[in-house]
């Protein structure tokens, strides 16, 4: 016969037997049973007490999107769980594995509107993947495998366990067993080999070909695999910004990043391409600029995990139904080597023209005040090759995504499809824990920094070796440069009065210092990174520092500012 | 783009919580649910939802795709009116009186093929089995007497395929998983 435990021994049992050993939570009064039996076993399962729920959320993200295993979060009912919404809501929308378990009240209450009753199912449906409400204890078993399940397969997202309090202290006959089939759930589909000779055919047929690859690159492990492919083919690769450091910056046939920031060569050419092989990525609004004028030329194959993307924004030629390993597996026996010399060329001459029209004066600038690309790409060089680098939302973000130089996969952080403030600083924790051995870099903006700061608490009491660039302008960046460029300068809402930074952080005891101009740059960088913990550089950016090239949003892709007051136009 | 009438069938595991999960993809894009019905499929364990919505056939596609995507849906399928055999059902509460000689109603309720359900002295319940046309036109003839109370169901619907796709599709992946040689559902 099994043994008989409570409700909630038979979670911290359950998470044992998916293997996760590190916990991101904050208690309450409806949940504490489980904090109770984590006590227990805090040996095994370390439970990491962020300061606030929603960072509880980011740094799950943080640990899972590093390490590919599926981040656990856990919190109280009420409060706890509405604070873990945009958490929740950011994991969907990147597709990051999460297993978010909240207390709730005991199950006779449900509805009477109780001390600290929230309808977490209600609220969190729209943006989980999948979610419960345990009500007795012998579900718990049941409940915890098919989360698992469901958060870390087919297309990953996060999952929501909602355990009332009298189902943590009830007692339960306890066994285990992993799930690996839901009738109603197909994750890993069968590859269509039709469509894989079609797609190989229109592969081998097409004359100016580009690969767009996305996270599901990632998430599928598929990064090296995809480079052969390119190179057996010979094609250009672009990536979106999640699926940055699938292939290592200096790859020749590496063409950079698509979409609003993203690298002339790569947007220009998206309209010029007779065809696009998108791989794990969504045709973001942000990719696409105005889906009507996108890739006019070119015949479209999209190969992702979730149908349910096909179609969905832009109209393509060709759909595989498919993970993007098994996908580009099955592809690379049959594509053949093409000469697109002249098509890579072309590519060539928008590069150059970026590098010196934008980025040479962005990392060698002329004035006296820092550009944020000088910083990043500073910090960039005197890295590790397999530092992961988080960014924060916003000028921060983009400048991270154009001036790193990835060398190793799952080395870039960013929250992608929600555009999350206040992500990184959390996300950084997490993947710090979820990497000890790698170097984590964390580049935020004084706004975003703000908005998790008291995570600053998170780092004191775990000594976690964050490396914090604070690219401070003083000024809410990005807004402030839409104002420029669309309002008038009229900058409503976008200045920052700021606290010292450096004091801040001290006072949790982060060694930080200012960085006030460019010749202690690289001292303050080497001093950060050859510190033994966590190091914060305050480093001052010029207010009036932008991100070029820019698409400004819902205009064709090919529609490119160069400065505020120029579009790219080679031709001439 | 062409709106019509579009009649979506939703297969689910008997999971609390399942409706509100297809109603807020409805929501979420602006879009109407004319009708709905649940009930048990005649799969056991299995519930059908029978929902019509008035759109576009693209759009109406990714709806299906986004209501395929949740965890306990087990299949949806798009159909238009061709597609399928379909009835509603009407329920009109009318004064007695109107049943007088020579009013005309019981003729209406002959040509109508409808019936009485309850007659008391101050009213009579008449139900008509129906498309919405026919219980619409006898709303508008029954409107002369007074309608006290009227109530429509949603459409329930079978397909005009032999029997349920879903039965098909549920062999198929049950062959796929016996196939794999895989561990009996936890």
């Amino acid at each position: 016969m099994n043994e008989t435990v409570t409700g909630a021994e038979a979670l911290i049992r359950a998470l044992k037997h998916e293997g996760a050993d590190i916990v991101f939570g904050y208690p309450g009064a409806s949940i504490m049973p489980v904090y109770d039996r984590l006590y227990d076993c805090r040996q095994e399962i370390r439970h990491v007490l962020t300061r606030h729920e929603q960072c509880a959320v980011h740094a799950a993200e943080g640990y899972a999107r590093v390490t590919g295993k599926t981040g656990v979060v856990v919190a109280t009912s009420g409060p706890g769980a509405t604070n873990l919404v945009t958490g929740i809501a950011d994991a969907l929308m990147d597709s990051t594995p999460l297993v978010v378990i909240t207390g709730q009240v005991s199950s006779p209450m449900l509805g009477t509107d109780a001390f600290q009753e929230t309808d977490v199912i209600g609220v969190t449906q729209p943006v989980s993947k999948w979610s419960f409400q345990i009500r007795h204890a012998s579900d718990v078993a049941w409940a915890v495998a098919r989360a698992f399940y469901i958060a870390s397969s087919g297309r990953p997202g996060p999952v929501m366990l909602d355990f009332a309090k009298d189902a943590q202290l009830e007692q339960t006959e306890f066994s285990y067993a992993k799930c690996d089939f839901i009738r109603s759930y197909r994750p890993m589909p069968k590859t269509d080999s039709a469509a894989i000779e079609r797609i190989a055919g229109m592969i081998n047929r097409s004359e100016r070909p580009m690969v767009i690859a996305g996270h599901g690159v990632t998430i599928a492990r598929a990064e090296e695999t995809l480079v052969r492919f390119a190179e057996k083919a010979c094609i250009p690769m672009a990536s979106t910004l999640l699926g940055l450091s699938n292939i290592p910056s200096d790859h020749p046939l590496f063409m950079g990043m698509t979409g609003m920031h993203g690298n002339i060569a790569v947007n220009y050419s998206t309209n010029k391409a007779d065809l696009i092989l998108a791989i794990g990525m969504r045709f973001d609004d942000r990719v696409t600029g105005d889906p009507q004028s996108y890739a006019p030329q070119a015949k479209i194959i999209h190969i992702d995990i979730d149908e349910s993307e096909f179609d969905k924004n832009i109209s393509v030629n060709e759909t595989l139904h498919a993970d993007a390993l098994h996908a580009l597996e099955a592809l690379l026996p049959l594509v053949e080597h093409r000469d697109h010399t002249a098509w890579i060329d072309s590519f060539r001459v928008h590069q150059a023209f970026e590098r010196e029209r934008i980025m040479m004066p962005e990392l060698k600038p002329d004035g006296a005040g820092m550009t944020m690309a000088e910083v990043v790409s500073a910090v960039s060089e005197q890295a590790d090759a397999d530092a992961v680098t988080v960014a924060d939302v916003g000028l921060n973000e983009m400048m991270c995504a154009r001036y790193t130089r990835f060398r190793s996969p799952r080395s870039f952080i960013a929250s992608g499809g929600l555009g999350t403030m206040g992500f990184g600083l959390p996300a950084a924790i997490g993947a710090k824990m979820g990497a000890p051995e790698r170097q984590v870099i964390l580049f935020i903006g004084d706004g975003g920094l703000q908005m998790s700061v008291q995570e600053f608490g998170t780092v004191l009491e775990n000594h976690t070796a964050v490396k914090i660039v604070l690219l401070n302008n003083n000024y809410l960046g990005n807004v402030r440069q839409l104002q420029t460029l669309f309002c008038d300068r009229r900058y409503s809402g976008t200045p920052l009065v700021n606290p010292d930074f450096v004091m801040l952080a001290r006072s949790y005891d982060i060694p930080a210092e200012n960085v006030g101009s460019r010749d202690e740059l690289h001292g303050a960088i080497e001093r950060m990174l050859s510190a033994e913990g966590c190091y914060l550089l305050n480093v001052a950016i010029d207010e009036d520092d932008m991100v070029f090239p820019m698409t400004p949003g819902g205009m064709p892709v090919d529609y490119i500012l160069v400065d505020p007051e120029e579009t790219y136009s080679p031709e001439k | 783009m062409d709106k019509q009438l579009y009649t979506v069938a939703v297969f689910s595991e008997n999971q609390v919580g399942l409706l509100n999960q297809i109603s807020i993809i409805f929501t979420r894009r602006c879009l109407n649910i004319e009708s709905l019905s649940v009930s048990p499929s005649s799969i056991k364990g299995i519930h059908k939802f029978i929902i019509t919505c008035y759109s576009d056939g693209k759009t109406m596609e990714r709806v299906v795709r986004q209501i395929d995507k949740r965890i306990d849906v087990i299949k949806s399928y798009l159909y238009t009116d061709d597609d399928i055999i379909y009835q509603e059902i009407a329920l009109y509460k009318v004064p007695t009186s109107a049943l007088a000689v020579g009013s005309g109603a019981e003729e209406l309720i002959r040509r109508y093929n409808a019936r009485v359900l309850e007659l008391t002295a101050d009213y009579v319940v008449i139900e008509k089995t129906g498309h919405l046309n026919e219980t619409e036109m006898l709303f508008a003839d029954l409107e002369k007497f007074g309608i006290l109370q009227f109530v429509r169901s949603g459409r329930v619907a079978v397909t005009k395929s032999k029997e349920e796709r879903l039965s098909q599709f549920l062999r198929q992946i049950e062959q796929e998983r016996t196939g794999a040689g895989s561990q009996k559902e936890s």
